[in-house]
């Protein structure tokens, strides 16, 4: 039998009252919360606060073309507590056009590179972010690979890289 | 540790007026190839003299799409991708994806099969360690000690070898089974290895533990805290030897965990040799789990029944029953495959190297809709500057040895 984590019913209904009723669901024991953008990081502000200490890991979903999707771009925080084992899964939904969240970089350090790989693939900005460059595209990319409408073969953007030689590197 | 900046007698007057003294720092290129660097990863150094003043980390240079990837192919054919994430343990990462395909999927794995994954992922975290610590050896000079580590990872290889066929990309688990049960040879094998491999690491560590120059180069070099470490999302044997007692073995009990006895190794110093010393106590650990696994290996089936559709049935199954033939075609064929929820969920194991999770979301299809990787490389690396501020030239090597930074895993 799988491993469910400890509940997390007393800290979703803290935040709840601090904040209005937010939008939680469980699905296999994952406890999962959307959190309106206008006040996400005061969310996990809140959330670290409570003993989530441990942000596992920020990632993101597009919804492009996704059966029953209201929203385009699905931020996904997850986190955890290292003293109880708790998780919980915390989500954020931000639309076309200029999708932008607060980072939280200034609550969690390990956040900054996570962010920058979301900027990267999914061109979701992330105010408030100290260093917002590409991570693992070069910087000439001009698209953000991981959207669903850019094309699993790329447009040819390899071919216009420029070739550095030997004698004007 | 913070550093302070000689000041330089910087001329007001002459053409060298006004300089400050950052102007002075040499900036220095390491990597993206490069012996010590050992995979595909680029250092700007900026240094002064010797020391280290800031380093600037930069990956991207394997990057392959492997999440784009994901989301085009089935949940079995992917397997193969997440080989190639990490080449040091693939075994670990086959035994993580399918891990998370079987918690969206909502699949429980027969007795047997979580027991195999359990040998598998021990032996793979065995030879990740072995390697991980032996490259520390090897950067720091201690090149017989990589040779003794170097040698148990060939019979590890030929353990996988003989139990599915491939000595590196293993692609050894299926939804809901593995490829092959174990073989009586397979457990001979890995009888002989547990008889064998304990007096090479005590000779290993009498080669290393207590080397002086070794000891020296590492002890009190690229010091993480147990807050920082929790704070830059540190998991796995870096984060233990900075005093994080996660360990998601213990933790969230997944495969046999919950049924065998192992310690969790930790230490406090944070540094260099505290995560060597994890290492090496950890393979002791994983050698306990082996062994009482094997034991204690449960009889029946290896893959789930037929009823959960995931699985290929075996072939006598197909041969002679109408269920067998049924399920062996329906999975076979393009559009019929097995059913998924649209739902998303995380599940992660405890690799060699950290928490290593699969965010997969399903739409109903065939494969995933969004298929992450949760890597543990990417936050050890990202922290690489904050470690090695203030030590000098020759610790860069030491500390990126000890975090065990795999390109393909940072870049995917």
């Amino acid at each position: 039998m799988p491993f469910t984590p400890p509940a997390v019913d007393e800290v979703i209904a803290a935040l709840c009252e601090r904040h209005g009723a937010m939008e939680t669901s469980v699905y296999r024991g994952q406890a999962r919360i959307v959190v309106p953008e206008a006040l996400s990081l005061e969310a996990l502000e809140f959330l670290k606060r409570s003993g989530f200490d441990l942000l596992v890991d920020v990632t993101c979903v597009d919804y492009l073309d996704y059966r029953g999707a209201t929203s385009r771009y699905g931020l996904v925080y997850l986190l955890s507590n290292t003293a109880t084992n708790q998780r919980l899964t915390v989500r954020v939904f931000v639309d076309d056009p200029d999708p932008t969240v607060r980072s939280v970089v200034s609550l969690w350090e390990g956040a900054n590179w996570l962010e920058r790989e979301v900027w990267d693939l999914f061109g979701i900005r992330f105010t408030g972010h100290p260093d917002l460059r590409r991570l693992v595209m070069p910087e000439e990319f001009t698209a953000h690979p991981l959207r669903k409408d850019y094309p699993l073969q790329g447009r040819g953007e390899r071919h216009n890289f420029p070739v550095i030689t030997r004698d004007h590197s | 540790m913070s550093i302070v900046s000689p000041e330089f007698d910087v001329p007001t007057s002459g053409p060298a007026a006004g300089a400050r003294s950052e102007d002075y720092l040499w900036t220095l290129n390491f990597g993206p190839q490069h012996p010590a660097t050992h995979t595909t990863l680029r250092l700007v150094l900026k240094l002064e003299g010797e020391r280290v003043v800031d380093a600037l980390p930069e990956m991207g240079y394997l990057h392959s799409g492997f999440e784009k990837i994901g989301e085009h192919l089935t949940f079995n054919q992917y397997v193969t991708v997440t080989d190639r994430m990490n080449y040091i343990s693939p075994m670990a990462n086959n035994v993580a994806w399918h891990h998370a395909v079987e918690a969206l999927l909502g699949i429980d794995l027969t007795p047997r099969c979580t027991y195999i994954r359990t040998i598998i992922a021990e032996l793979a975290r065995i030879s990740d360690h072995l390697l991980c610590n032996g490259a520390v050896g090897l950067d720091t000079g201690a090149f017989t000690f990589f040779l003794y580590g170097f040698y148990q990872r060939e019979v590890i290889y030929d353990i996988f070898e003989t139990l599915c066929g491939a000595r590196f990309t293993n692609s050894y688990t299926r939804v809901g089974g593995v490829a092959q049960d174990f073989t009586p040879l397979v457990i001979e094998k890995i009888r002989g290895f547990l008889k064998t491999f304990p007096k090479t690491l005590d000779d290993m560590e009498r080669l290393l533990t207590r080397n002086r120059i070794f000891v020296d180069r590492t002890k009190g070099v690229g010091v993480l805290t147990k807050e920082e470490a929790v704070n830059r999302s540190a998991t796995g044997p870096v984060a233990r030897a900075s005093g994080v007692t996660r360990d998601l073995r213990k933790d969230e009990p997944y495969l046999a965990y919950a049924d065998l006895d192992f310690n969790v190794c930790c230490a406090t110093a944070g540094d260099c040799y505290a995560r060597y010393l994890v290492r090496m106590q950890e393979m002791r650990e994983s050698l306990k789990l082996v062994r009482q696994a094997l034991e204690n290996l449960p009889a029946g089936p290896v893959n789930v029944g037929i009823d959960q559709r995931t699985a290929l049935p075996t072939k006598q199954q197909v041969y002679s029953t109408i269920e067998g033939t049924i399920s062996h075609f329906e999975l076979s064929m393009s559009n019929r495959g097995f059913e998924v929820p649209s739902a998303e969920s995380y599940a992660a194991i405890e690799a060699p190297n950290g928490e290593l999770g699969f965010y997969v979301v399903g739409d109903g299809g065939e494969s995933a809709y969004r298929a992450r990787c949760r890597p543990p490389s990417v936050l050890h690396f990202a922290m690489f500057p904050h470690l090695i501020r203030g030590h000098t030239l020759s610790d860069v090597v030491a500390v990126l040895g000890s975090l065990n930074i795999i390109a393909a895993e940072l870049d995917r």
